[in-house]
């Protein structure tokens, strides 16, 4: 069989939509889309849009499959547990599709090499995880002038827009900065290693950022433009938001390449506060120490429970009120990553100064369980 | 006067519901305020504020009936 037969068999379905057609698939065909993180989101995105045909495809992202992406993650298999997801997601696609070309980026992205990937591609997915990269993502494509197609998520709900795109009167376009300006510090947006999230939330949020580009692309109905569109699992609501651009958070994306390289992100986000962070070694070492007392500020029914070490819970919406009850001269907090204690660590700090010595456990309890051989 | 207000995300954490009706706010600034006074914690929180599903970035004027939406920033994927 020719291979243009198999091709058209391969897309038939969508390309009887009138509105899609011939036309269609061949701008899909030629087109380029990045997909920036290929997890919860970035999954079902790539593998819509690899079925599709979008003609090419990249795949950024420097992680490796675990088995606790797997919930939401259903690209991967229980085998690819430890293998590059970049290149284990280039494979089952390949095999999904094998008429479009597919690029892994087993790295990640930063300021050094975005604007030099961005570039290539046409239309920017953020399938991303934390709010360094997803600042750094938009303010990349406010500076190529590329279409951003947003989506991220929480627990049960889930966040998606397109940014960055000239709308029909030719005002200037929207772009994250614009429902918010700066990111959060440290522990006050919760991710998914902390909240927790249900797996088809980021499946459905991905699949409707793969349909933004997939309209985008084609030209067929109303992308999100200039609009937020949040989904709640819980209850099925949807809500849209219509946005505008805001003149003053313009000044604080970089506006050349020099200034976006020398951009830090990291520090952004972060509260730069590591004064009260201790490595797992000096945990270790403290807590055995007597008059020491070791806090879990995680919310009571978070797991896991470490085991080896005798500690209370006090979850962080409590902490205010029951800090004073604190009475040894030493106290380890821990959470989930080490960004929920980092906030208590301040709020002891602010109540007890120099009089106690307060810690924080550096990586959270996740860190702790990753590192089996230093318990 | 009666305002509607939706909150998203970690929001409800806070408040305990997704929605909240309030009386008698002029404006968005009297809301807010009110909500922190409330709510402390919400005074911690980044988010936006839309009212009849349109973006804000100034205080603005509420009218009877009208829903003031308040979305935080998610990082999850």
């Amino acid at each position: 069989m020719k291979s243009e037969n198999t091709s058209y068999e391969r897309y038939q379905r969508q390309i009887i939509l009138k509105e899609f057609g011939e036309a269609g698939q061949q701008k899909l065909l030629q087109s380029k889309v990045l997909v920036i993180g290929a997890g919860g989101l970035g999954c079902p995105a790539l593998q819509y849009l690899a079925a599709a045909g979008v003609g090419t495809i990249g795949i950024v992202d420097d992680d490796v499959v675990a088995i606790s992406n797997l919930h939401r993650q259903p690209l991967y298999s229980t085998f690819d547990i430890g293998y590059s997801k970049a290149a284990i997601a280039k494979s089952h696609l390949s095999k999904l599709n094998p008429d479009i070309q597919l690029i892994a980026y087993n790295e990640r992205l930063t300021t050094q090499n975005a604007l030099g990937i961005l570039k290539k591609f046409d239309i920017i997915i953020d399938g991303t995880d934390n709010f360094a990269s997803r600042y750094m993502i938009n303010d990349a494509c406010v500076l190529l002038d590329k279409i951003l197609v947003y989506g991220a998520v929480s627990q049960f709900e889930g966040q998606v827009a397109v940014f960055n795109h000239k709308n029909k009167n030719g005002d200037t376009p929207v772009n994250y900065r614009d429902l918010f300006p700066t990111p959060p510090k440290e522990g006050e947006v919760l991710n998914c290693a902390e909240a927790g999230v249900l797996g088809v939330v980021p499946g459905i949020i991905g699949t409707m950022q793969a349909n933004e580009t997939i309209k985008l692309i084609t030209g067929i109905g109303k992308p999100l433009i200039d609009s937020v569109l949040t989904y709640n699992a819980l209850n099925n609501r949807m809500y849209e938001i219509s946005l505008s651009a805001n003149t003053p958070t313009q000044s604080l994306i970089p506006n050349t390449k020099a200034a976006f390289e020398a951009m830090n992100y990291e520090w952004l986000c972060s509260s730069g506060n590591t004064r009260f962070e201790i490595d797992l070694a000096t945990f270790h070492q403290l807590q055995n120490n007597p008059n020491v007392k070791i806090i879990d500020v995680r919310e009571l029914n978070e797991q896991p429970l470490p085991t080896g070490f005798d500690f209370i819970k006090i979850p962080l919406s409590l902490l205010k009120e029951q800090i004073a009850s604190i009475e040894n001269e030493t106290v380890i907090l821990f959470c989930q990553s080490g960004k929920r204690s980092l906030q208590a660590a301040e709020w002891l700090f602010d109540t007890f100064g120099e009089s106690k010595k307060i810690y924080n456990l550096k990586g959270g309890i996740l860190n702790w369980i990753n590192h089996p051989s230093t318990q | 006067m009666k305002i509607n207000i939706l909150l998203f995300g970690q929001l409800v954490d806070i408040t305990g519901t997704g929605t909240i009706v309030v009386e008698n706010m002029v404006d968005t600034d009297t809301l807010v305020n009110s909500l922190h006074q409330t709510y402390p914690e919400l005074s911690h929180s980044k988010y936006l504020i839309s009212v009849d599903k349109k973006i804000i970035k100034t205080n603005s004027l509420l009218t009877d009936n009208c829903t003031v939406a308040l979305l935080p920033p998610f990082s999850g994927g």
